[in-house]
């Protein structure tokens, strides 16, 4: 083989809460990462490699446990001071080099924040191919090939990666099944070397601000609860905040809340602001224009709940209820806390 | 200060989309092209940093000739002056490649800062932005929600999982946008009209010293596009609100297991 050939490792860059090491309360994957090392595993069978985990932080050694318990064979550990935020520029000062020393046949990111801001820099630092939001990746014929949504979802393009080079896949949220946690799995850990000279970090992160509501990310919710314009003002959003309460759901929204001003632009849903794959949405009055659709059509089921029955939301919706949702949502609530006391009926 | 912006000729994302008979690509004709929605957003934060601070807006893309009408319609905002970087070579590369061009094309301008979109709407990868920072030797701020300038760099906040960063990023710079940074104004009458005056540089690989290989040509393999998956339209639960709520209930829990 030349010195130029890929290995079949399949590499993962682990995320944090945050989308940086922890502080306090321990190490504690996101949920991406667990959803990229069951990629990570099928993907390394098929080819016959390693699936190698990768963690950059401060402080973060417990981390590789739980790696090497959701099936990474060996973890890469960066551990420095100067990595205890993420930055774009000591990160990818970090994982350019070990990705052109070890060439793995493929490193998957998350597609969170900082996932589309380190991906594309890596990508373009190390020369590798790059494919961002993919849906499906997989090994056909010995080629690794992915699907995207384009075209705001009007059109899904299936993608290639060459033969030669690296690759890096930023893989979204909820599109595949975390890696099952087997706590016997041990991983050989290897501290990797972090030679990052502080100045030559010109961004950094100097505040964060916590989102309060936000107790389980949009983009990783498994069920989401989404107003329109249909709720009329902002403080009918209490009404989706107590159903989502009772759902364990996160609450979005079209884009009419937002331009008015209801809502804050992180909880729109759609061409203009996230997009999201659930397993539920429940969408209250909403209409379901094409562009709120971009953002929300890959959700398993959609149950809209609206007055106008001509609404395009019920084109795509498995389940609707036509009527005033005024009235229908706290009923939704009161049921669903029913089902979760455990008395239905 | 100066300020360059990356725009993209994007079709109108109101617009049903046709895929050529090859799968290869979008149909064209009766397409209607306009600029990136983000990148209108790129555009107005630079006119308004230039009426605090002055300085120049220029505006930079590379596709067919077709695109040179997001350069006018960026004109028509206010923008200065515009470079069309057109070169057959150009569809043969993948998002790095443009990156390396727009590089070698801002290289030699004034640029205290470079504003892109945070994606383009056409095929939303979002590596334009980061791969052209790292061609320029610049630090990033991505997605950015406010940016505010100060002496020598600037503050920006961006949106991430569960939190807002502010982040603090030497100048130069490149940023990309959310949407929510700004209201795009409308081109003024006076601006069309000095839009259609303004000439646009056009420029060919070889002017910027690159060759299709010297960009790296492409490292992925478009092999097709093909509809998305069409969602049925599934069941109306009839019936008064009480009864039908609780229909809805049993079928998530029951049917789906959702609940």
């Amino acid at each position: 083989m030349s010195a130029d050939a890929v290995s079949r490792d399949i590499w993962v860059l682990a995320e944090y809460a945050e989308g940086q090491s922890p502080k306090g309360g321990g190490p504690q994957l996101r949920k991406i990462t667990y959803e990229l090392l069951g990629k990570a595993r099928q993907l390394a069978d098929a080819l016959g490699g390693r699936v190698v985990g990768v963690a950059l932080g401060s402080g973060i050694g417990p981390v590789a446990g739980d790696l090497a318990a959701h099936g990474a064979d060996r973890v890469l550990l960066a551990d420095a001071a100067v990595l205890e935020r993420y930055t774009t520029e000591a990160y990818a000062a970090v994982v350019a080099p070990l990705l052109v020393e070890a060439r793995p046949a493929l490193l998957l990111i998350g597609s969170s924040a900082w996932g589309r801001d380190l991906a594309p820099r890596l990508a373009a630092r190390t020369g590798a191919g790059i494919v961002t939001d993919c849906g499906a990746v997989d090994v056909e014929d010995g080629r690794i090939v992915a699907t995207r949504p384009v075209m705001t979802r009007k059109a899904i393009a299936r993608v290639a990666f060459l033969a030669e080079g690296l690759r890096i896949a930023v893989v979204l949220p909820n599109v595949v099944s975390p890696a099952p946690s087997d706590p016997a799995r041990t991983a050989e850990v290897v501290s990797a070397p972090v030679a990052v000279d502080p100045a030559s970090v010109r961004a950094r992160v100097v505040e964060v601000r916590a989102v309060a509501r936000e107790t389980v990310p949009l983009t990783e919710a498994d069920i989401i609860v989404s107003g329109g314009r249909g709720l009329k003002g902002p403080e009918h959003f209490a009404l989706l905040d107590a159903l989502a309460a009772a759902l364990g759901a996160a609450v979005g929204s079209s884009r009419p809340p937002v331009d008015s001003g209801w809502v804050p632009h992180d909880y729109e849903i759609g061409q203009t602001g996230k997009t999201v794959n659930p397993q539920l949405y429940i969408a209250c009055g909403i209409s379901g224009a094409p562009q709120h659709q971009a953002g929300m059509s890959g959700a398993r089921c959609i149950v809209a709940i609206n007055r106008d029955p001509q609404a395009p939301i019920f084109q795509i919706a498995s389940y609707g209820l036509v009527g005033d949702l005024f009235q229908i949502v706290p009923l939704l609530t009161e049921e669903v806390r029913r089902l979760k006391a455990g008395s239905p009926g | 200060m100066n300020v360059v912006v990356c725009v993209k000729h994007v079709p109108d994302t109101e617009a049903p989309i046709r895929i050529r008979g090859d799968g290869r690509a979008v149909e064209e004709s009766g397409l209607n092209f306009v600029m990136n929605y983000y990148d209108e957003h790129a555009v107005e934060e630079a006119l308004r940093i230039k009426e605090r601070t002055g300085g120049t807006v220029t505006v930079v893309t590379a596709g067919p000739a077709r695109a040179v009408e997001a350069l006018r319609a960026a004109l028509a905002m206010g923008a200065d002056q515009a470079i069309h970087v057109q070169d057959p070579a150009l569809a043969g590369l993948d998002h790095l490649g443009v990156a390396r061009v727009l590089a070698a094309a801002i290289a030699p301008l004034p640029h205290d800062l470079v504003l892109c979109g945070k994606l383009a709407t056409d095929d939303n990868a979002s590596v334009v932005g980061p791969a052209l920072a790292e061609y320029l030797d610049l630090p990033q701020a991505t997605a950015v929600t406010t940016l505010e300038l100060g002496d020598g760099r600037a503050t920006a906040h961006r949106e991430v999982e569960g939190a807002v960063e502010v982040l603090e990023v030497a100048l130069p710079a490149v940023v990309t946008v959310e949407r929510n940074i700004n209201e795009p104004r409308y081109p003024s009458l006076p601006g069309i009209m000095k839009a259609k005056r303004t000439p646009v540089a056009v420029k060919t690989l070889a002017d910027l010293g690159l060759t299709p290989d010297s960009t790296g040509g492409s490292r992925v393999e478009l092999l097709g596009l093909t509809p998305p998956p069409k969602r049925q339209a599934g069941r109306i639960i009839a019936g008064d609100p009480g009864p039908a709520v609780k229909e809805l209930v049993r079928v998530l829990h029951e049917e789906v297991k959702v609940l």
